[in-house]
């Protein structure tokens, strides 16, 4: 009953309380209590600052501007924020990424499905630019452009977590992407009797 | 004295005392303290509370009986790059030290705060057995303890009025320690239990504030569900200040105006914080306090600019903001255009380390900002571009700021459209701030920034300097300048030896100067120590390889470097990484 929406961290086994993420690396500072590692062992690896090693001349190097580098080694305590508030994102992120809303979304016709991060998008006309976007190739038809499906071939729906077939647009944007478990956009033909916002 | 005659006999000791009494800061009182004898020991008999910014710079047992009349203390202990994990772990900063000497000497002391110390639990339930008149326990960025030591204080100090746990890194494990608080107490005024990681029993919690009617100060955890902030709030209306814990619930109708309604009862709210987790779904149940609120923490809420600017908007007389970047430059329009009795801004980075969507928090909000709010004084603002002519203008709107702290989040950023150093900017902003106190560079920075620093920055008492500068003038500059520092911390600038030695002097009037990744030597380090016997010189050399630090020769460079002043001498409780220098 699972709705697809999940990644695989979910079905990960880890450790800590529901909505706190378990440490990456085994005793590494990470979030919670403890000691700070030495910088080597610091938790995102980060390389040493490069004026530190006593390998290296005293060469400046290129201090100047960069271009953005392919990967960026970060340094040390750098940008200064403290370790608390590091901490704190960085749950956040983990715990973001991990319930990361990603929902399939068919179509009728269509030959394959796609899949879309509901967190992304800040609202109904964004999710609606995207879909049309991301299926205008299978030149199937119009889209929706407001609510409702009068006048146009397709109809966005969803399903929620109950399992039932609701159109999508009635509930505030919040609401939805909580409880949207995949997208369904529907000829209009079978779409009618979802009735709409007349 | 003119003529031999005892002037200060003038007086009984206890006027005097009490004219002393007409002098709070501490520098007043200790320059009182040098004029004569007499009034050294009159001074010293009466002064209540002292502060220690460093805690190796005396031995407690010293400060302990020079002050025996003691009832408030503060003390610090790790530099502050500790915060950014600059200090190894096992530098130092211990409590114990202090409070075991301030347990026999200070009996009757009530308030202790301390920050970036190591307190342990033995710590704790030391000042629980001891302090029998215990009524304020401060701990801000400490480690070392766990709740079990917080069930020491709840249980033994029947007088605690405040319990201020701020940013620490507690261990949990006693998850009841609240339940240690007596039936009987109820003296609570200030309970700050935000960076608790554990569960918090709220059942527990009620009972606790319900019964303490003068509670002001109540900051919750992230544990702490929103639907039990509602019955929280009902025994609690008259709070000034509540950190939120968790903020975020299924959307229900029904909390959703319970919650507003608990919130609105507040009638006293001045100060919001905590919003773990904040969606703009429970935001609205705050606007009815909005008005009256002169503090917002909302650093750790990842709500969006619009959500962001449709709350502050309503803030009209908000003195102090804490924010994300989220809130981007429009967001910072509206809030110069909102919140006029602006005076503190700081805006926190929400992905410092990633090249997640570009946020558009630019040069231009802080312009806003600094245009819009005529009262702002302390700025901390991360952003990824800057400019000088941006720098000009805030300097030219804001003559009056007393902190400016500016991070440019990739080192060496220069000005994006004139490709310049910021130099013209910072220069700009110390020479029109006549009464800054604390700065923070970042940027593309060459030698001159810090000359105008040296020159203008005559009331600067700590600043901090990161990947900037030429060579040693850089240094010397400021060593040489900055009549009023106090606190000089440098990380990853290519200063070296010369303006430490040749501005040696300069270290024994500031409290300490940290230097990492620089290019220091061991032989300056050795020179320094031979020549300064009032300063401890600290090296730190994480990385043990080859020979030991005594037999390196002059030539090896120096990590991390801390120098401090110091009337105790080397202290005796380095770890393997620190050697002092004598």
């Amino acid at each position: 009953m699972e709705a697809a929406g999940e990644s695989l961290r979910d079905t990960e086994l880890r450790l800590g309380l529901p909505g706190t993420d378990a440490p990456e690396k085994p005793a590494s500072t990470v979030t919670r209590g403890g000691k700070r590692a030495l910088p080597e062992d610091d938790e995102d690896g980060y390389a040493k600052s490069n004026k530190s090693s006593e390998e290296e001349e005293q060469g400046e190097g290129d201090l100047c501007c960069q271009e953005p580098p392919a990967a960026k080694a970060q340094v040390v305590g750098w940008p200064p924020i403290r370790s608390y508030r590091k901490n704190s994102l960085h749950a956040r992120k983990v715990e973001g990424e991990a319930a990361g809303l990603y929902v399939k979304v068919s179509m009728d016709g269509a030959p394959y499905l796609r899949k879309i991060d509901l967190k992304v998008y800040k609202g109904y006309k964004e999710l609606r630019e995207a879909l049309d976007d991301m299926f205008k190739c299978f030149s199937l038809g119009e889209f929706p452009r407001k609510e409702g499906c009068s006048g146009s071939e397709y109809a966005i729906t969803y399903e929620d977590k109950d399992g039932d077939l609701m159109l999508v647009g009635d509930v505030p944007w919040e609401m939805f992407i909580s409880s949207c478990r995949r997208l369904r956009i529907m000829k209009g033909s079978e779409a009618r009797g979802l009735g709409s916002r007349h | 004295m003119v003529g031999g005659f005892r002037w200060a006999a003038m007086f009984p000791d206890e006027v005097w005392e009490h004219v002393f009494s007409f002098l709070p800061a501490d520098a007043d009182r200790n320059a009182a303290a040098l004029v004569c004898r007499a009034w050294y020991r009159i001074e010293r008999r009466s002064r209540w509370r002292v502060f220690v910014g460093n805690c190796y710079a005396v031995e407690p047992a010293a400060a302990v009986r020079r002050f025996p009349e003691v009832r408030a203390a503060a003390i610090k202990g790790k530099p502050h790059f500790a915060d950014f994990n600059l200090v190894p772990s096992d530098w130092g900063g211990g409590a114990e030290a202090w409070v075991e000497a301030m347990a026999e000497g200070w009996p009757h002391l009530e308030e202790l705060r301390l920050k970036r110390m190591v307190v342990s639990d033995d710590c704790l339930e030391l000042i629980a057995r001891c302090f029998k008149n215990f009524k304020v326990l401060s701990l801000v960025s400490c480690e070392g303890f766990s709740t079990a030591g917080l069930a020491a204080i709840a249980a033994n100090c029947r007088n605690l009025r405040e319990l201020d746990l701020h940013e620490n890194e507690v261990e949990d494990n006693c998850l009841h320690w609240m339940s240690h608080f007596p039936e009987s107490f109820a003296s609570l005024v200030t309970l700050n239990i935000a960076c608790l990681e554990g569960e918090v029993n709220v059942s527990v919690l009620e009972r606790l504030i319900g019964r303490c009617p003068n509670l002001k100060t109540l900051r919750l955890n992230h544990s702490v569900p929103l639907e039990r902030l509602v019955g929280l709030l009902h025994r609690v209306p008259q709070l000034v200040d509540l950190g939120t814990g968790k903020f975020a619930a299924q959307h229900h109708p029904e909390l959703f105006s319970k919650l507003e309604s608990a919130i609105a009862g507040c009638k006293n709210l001045k100060s919001l914080s905590g919003f773990w987790e904040a969606g703009p779904t429970y935001l609205p149940a705050i606007y009815s306090v909005c008005e009256g609120l002169t503090s917002l923490n909302l650093s750790y809420a990842t709500l969006q600019g619009p959500e962001l600017i449709k709350l502050i908007s309503r803030c009209k007389n908000l003195q102090r903001l804490w924010v994300m970047d989220l809130i981007e430059d429009d967001g910072l329009i509206a809030v110069a255009a909102s919140c006029k009795l602006l005076q503190e801004l700081r805006v926190f980075p929400s992905d410092p380390y990633g090249a997640a969507q570009p946020i558009s928090l630019t040069e231009h909000g802080l312009v806003a900002i600094s245009a819009g709010c005529p009262m702002l004084h302390s700025v901390l603002y991360f952003c990824r571009q800057m400019t000088n002519a941006a720098l000009l203008t805030v300097a030219k709107n804001c003559p009056n700021f007393t902190c400016f702290r500016l991070c440019i989040m990739e080192p060496h950023t220069p000005d994006y459209i004139t490709r310049q150093p910021l130099d013209a900017g910072f220069s700009a902003i110390v020479e029109s701030c006549k009464h800054l106190r604390r700065l923070s560079l970042s940027g593309l920075l060459t030698d001159l920034v810090f000359k105008s620093i040296g020159a203008s920055a005559n009331c600067l008492e700590m600043l901090s300097v990161a990947f900037a500068g030429d060579g040693d003038a850089g240094l010397h500059y400021i060593l040489s300048g900055c009549k009023n520092l106090r606190k000089l911390e440098i990380r990853d600038c290519p200063f070296g030896d010369k303006p430490l030695l040749d501005n040696a002097a300069k270290l024994e009037t500031m409290r300490s100067l940290w230097m990492s990744s620089c290019s220091v030597t061991l032989g300056a380090c050795r020179q320094l120590a031979r020549k300064m016997p009032l300063l401890n010189v600290e090296v730190i050399n994480e990385r043990k390889r080859g020979l030991p630090l005594e037999l390196q020769p002059d030539n090896c460079p120096v990590e991390k470097l801390y120098i401090y002043r110091t009337v105790a001498g080397p202290r005796s409780d380095t770890p393997s990484c620190v050697w002092i220098l004598r």
